[in-house]
């Protein structure tokens, strides 16, 4: 049980805690260069307790690991989790496109080839739910316990087992799940932040990305083969 | 209980891009239009504003734009033998949805068919012999010239305000422009882009290993401009999100904002909006439609619209569906050959590559798809393909703008793609990537198909359509050629490293490759060749028209806007010029 005291997952939640001001400096490595950036940046963040739309316990602590086995923090940004990466899954599996809006949903469902795309009857939501009880089953059974309670070299190995295929879980094929996994924590990772993720546009400091508004006609000939400034990336809110 | 309605003098089904440009130009001619579209109306002052319209997740990732698989999609097989499946959410091609259609959120690229692509098997047979053409390759002759378009694709250049460099002015080559290009009567309606650092570093090394490099034409205008119809266009913000979103500059053409500003208040012009189309009525003894009968989907109303003459102006898949559906021709068999209606359906034979520098600063947020350049020595028959061992190619095109960041973040082949390895490297490389592509033609075979689904219903609770396709063997070896000669130009870059993807053997319908397909309702120079004839009039019933690349009779090597706008003015122009004034069959067999 050891390993559990160092699970930044645990820490985290029990500090839910995690104030604005101590999500920032997870970030000034990026933003040392720019003080007002950095004095900007703690005040965007928000310093309240995640809460969830249609996460269970057990689901909101598996995709907190996630986040932040996939997004570790280091010194180019803080965690996924840090960053709202679950908070965005949340959201977005409660969101008419996690219930499935916009999907051919009619049968027969009949298990085609790989050129043929997704043939399941479930919803991203339903599938993701699905996924999260047949991953921790299978760290069950390899590791004794459920994925979020892996320390980070067995988070690192289950997921990297996931990824190639190697992972047998029972009835569920983990493969496709960990490409799914892998890119709803990219679009909460790189999206506008409205959405729940990229907290304190966390990812856009990290690539140098300037957001909005976007208009370069006047900006194309200055900054060919230059580097554009980035010192405050501008999303959508602070547009609106 | 249907409802049967007055009768118009037209009804044309999709207000997509030529839907638009047909109930402009019949209007125009005092005719009164119903158009009729099944997805919503837009409304470009609520829709594509500052700050909603910067939203890579809802546009690009989500694909808000695109057709609702749940009221429509097609099956897809391989190959014949297989149980097609329906395409539950769009991946491989993305046909978009509600005024507009698909130019809401298209590219943008903006060309002309090669002259030489219009007689192609002609020209073919001509260099080759006749029995260069393999048997199961069902490439045709256009029923008509590049010379007889050229007109038609100067006004829909002045449609679109395209930004551009004439390479061929009257004859007259001009370095700098795209020397391959069929003779323009006129310049483009405005100067071509400012390109990328990407794409001028991509423009020396094709002009270092002699080819002809040019900034691609693109379908918004460089600068203000005032467009055929007298609506002012913005100009291109080089906002780089513009794949799958819509243009909040009022630049990039889509008659949301190029034709509708003057059509909308028309008394002549009526549009429908959520009118999902079931049918068109064929009265197969007197070869003539009478109209259509739609579903008004918000009452759940069914009525019978009928009109003198009718244009079906829906995206590809739904033109051949709609005439399958409608029992109009007859349904094309790959194991006799025989039938007409889903033949020659063809797709764009894309494949890609990125090069990274350690040392180039290339901006991946700010740019536009038509700041890149391109070069066409490989297009067509631009090229010698003696020996080659197949026909067809494509143009070759680098550039380093247009890039939002939850899909533009290259690493190269074997970087992690998770953990904080992968973070470092995504970092590293931001700045540093380029990306390429080739934009292969597809010469049409017997074996790929489109017809009627013997499993799948639609919302309405008709079939689907099915799509039988598959990349043929000429196809790989032509991409595999154009992959090598852009490999010449990367080289001559010297990047750090570098990666060219050819496309997997098969055609998949998982990620995204292109909108491109075509064919279905080719069109040709009779009745035992073609389902319409050069004006896009059906042989089996003289009030219908198709216009779209459903009338492709195979997939060239370019983007297909610029030659279905054109052709779209081609059969206005006809139809106002000749068959308003005395109905019936335009061309004679």
């Amino acid at each position: 049980m050891a390993n559990d005291e160092s699970i930044p997952r645990r820490d985290f939640l029990k500090g839910a805690s995690l104030t604005g001001a101590s999500v920032a400096a997870a970030a000034t490595g990026l933003v040392a260069c720019s003080p007002k950036a950095e004095t900007a940046a703690s005040q965007a963040t928000p310093a309240t307790q995640d809460t969830w739309l249609v996460l269970t316990p057990e689901e909101a602590e598996f995709f907190i690991a996630a986040a932040d086995t996939i997004i570790p923090k280091d010194e180019l940004s803080p965690s996924g989790s840090e960053c709202g990466v679950p908070v965005f899954i949340d959201r977005q599996l409660a969101s008419a496109w996690g219930g499935g809006d916009r999907m051919y949903r009619a049968g027969p469902f009949v298990k085609g080839t790989p050129e043929q795309g997704y043939q399941l009857s479930l919803t991203p939501h339903q599938y993701f739910v699905a996924g999260v009880i047949a991953a921790n089953a299978w760290c069950e059974k390899t590791y004794g316990k459920t994925f979020d309670r892996l320390d980070q070299a067995k988070r690192n190995e289950a997921l990297t087992a996931m990824e190639k295929g190697t992972a047998e879980f029972d009835g569920f094929e983990s493969k496709p799940f960990f490409t799914a996994l892998l890119t709803i924590n990219m679009e909460g990772f790189f999206a506008d932040p409205i959405y729940g993720g990229n907290r304190n546009k966390a990812s856009w400091r990290m690539l140098g990305f300037p957001g909005l508004p976007a208009i370069y006609a006047d900006k194309i000939d200055a900054y060919r083969g230059k580097r554009y400034p980035v010192t405050e990336p501008q999303s959508i809110a602070d547009f609106s | 209980m249907v409802t049967k309605l007055k009768e118009v003098d037209v009804v044309v089904i999709g207000q997509g891009l030529t839907g638009v440009m047909m109930a402009k130009e019949m209007t125009m001619a005092g005719l009164t239009v119903v158009g009729l579209e099944r997805g919503p109306d837009k409304r470009p002052e609520q829709e594509n504003i500052l700050p909603r319209i910067r939203d890579e997740l809802r546009y690009n990732a989500r694909k808000e734009l695109m057709v609702d698989n749940a009221v429509d999609t097609v099956t897809f097989r391989n190959d014949s033998d297989q149980m097609a499946l329906p395409i539950r959410r769009w991946g491989a091609f993305l046909p978009g949805e509600g005024v507009g259609g698909t130019t809401n959120h298209w590219g943008g690229l903006h060309w002309r068919f090669l002259p030489t692509d219009f007689r192609i098997r002609s020209e073919i047979t001509q260099k080759y012999g006749a029995s260069a053409i393999p048997a199961d390759m069902t490439i045709t002759d256009w029923p008509v010239t590049y010379d007889e378009l050229e007109p038609y694709f100067d006004k829909f250049d002045k449609l679109c305000g395209v930004a551009g460099k004439a390479g061929n002015l009257r004859g007259q080559k001009i370095e700098g422009g795209n020397v391959f290009e069929g003779p323009r009567q006129n310049e483009y309606p405005t100067p071509a882009l400012k390109t990328s650092a990407g794409a001028g570093m991509f423009r020396d090394a094709a002009k270092n290993v002699g080819f002809h490099p040019f900034t691609v034409p693109f379908s918004a205008p460089s600068q203000p401009y005032v467009n055929v119809y007298g609506v002012t266009l913005g100009k291109c913000e080089y906002c780089g999100f513009c794949g799958r979103t819509s243009c909040e500059a009022n630049a990039k053409a889509t008659p949301t904002t190029h034709v509708m500003p003057v059509l909308r208040g028309d008394p002549k012009y009526t549009l429908k909006t959520r009118a999902f189309v079931k049918q068109i009525n064929y009265d197969k003894q007197a070869k003539k439609v009478t109209g259509v009968t739609y579903i008004d989907m918000k009452t759940g109303e069914e009525y019978e619209q009928p009109a003198g003459f009718v244009i079906l102006s829906a995206f590809v898949m739904g033109n051949t569906h709609m005439m399958l559906y409608s029992g109009i021709g007859e349904p094309y068999d790959p194991k006799t050959g025989r039938g007409l209606v889903g033949k020659n359906y063809c797709y764009q034979f894309e494949a890609n590559g990125t090069a990274f520098f350690e040392d180039k600063i290339m901006s991946p947020f700010m740019g536009s798809p038509g700041d890149r350049v391109a070069f066409d020595d490989f297009n067509g028959e631009n090229f010698d393909h003696s020996g080659l061992g197949f026909f067809g190619g494509g143009y070759i095109v680098g550039g380093s703008g247009s890039a939002p960041p939850i899909g533009g973040r290259d690493v190269p082949e074997g970087t992690p793609s998770w953990g904080s390895e992968w973070k470092k490297q995504t970092v590293k490389w931001y700045y540093g990537a380029m990306d390429f592509n080739t934009q292969g033609s597809v010469y049409a075979n017997r074996a790929n198909y489109l017809d009627l689904d013997p499993t799948y219903k639609d919302s309405i609770g008709r079939p689907l359509l099915r799509m039988t396709y598959n990349g043929t063997e000429n196809d790989h070896k032509m991409s595999r050629h154009l992959l090598s000669k852009l490999e010449m130009a990367v080289k001559a870059m010297n990047p750090t490293s570098y990666e060219l993807r050819p496309r997997p053997k098969n055609f998949t319908t998982v990620p995204y490759q292109s909108t491109h397909n075509t064919g279905g309702t080719m069109m040709g120079t009779n009745p035992g060749n073609s389902v319409t004839n050069r004006y896009g009039q059906v042989w089996e019933a003289s009030n219908l028209f198709i216009t779209g690349a459903s009338l492709f009779p195979q997939q060239h090597g370019y983007n297909p806007t610029g030659p279905l706008g054109a052709m779209a003015y081609w059969t206005a122009d006809k139809i106002v010029k000749d068959y308003v004034k005395n109905p019936g069959p335009l061309v004679h067999t």
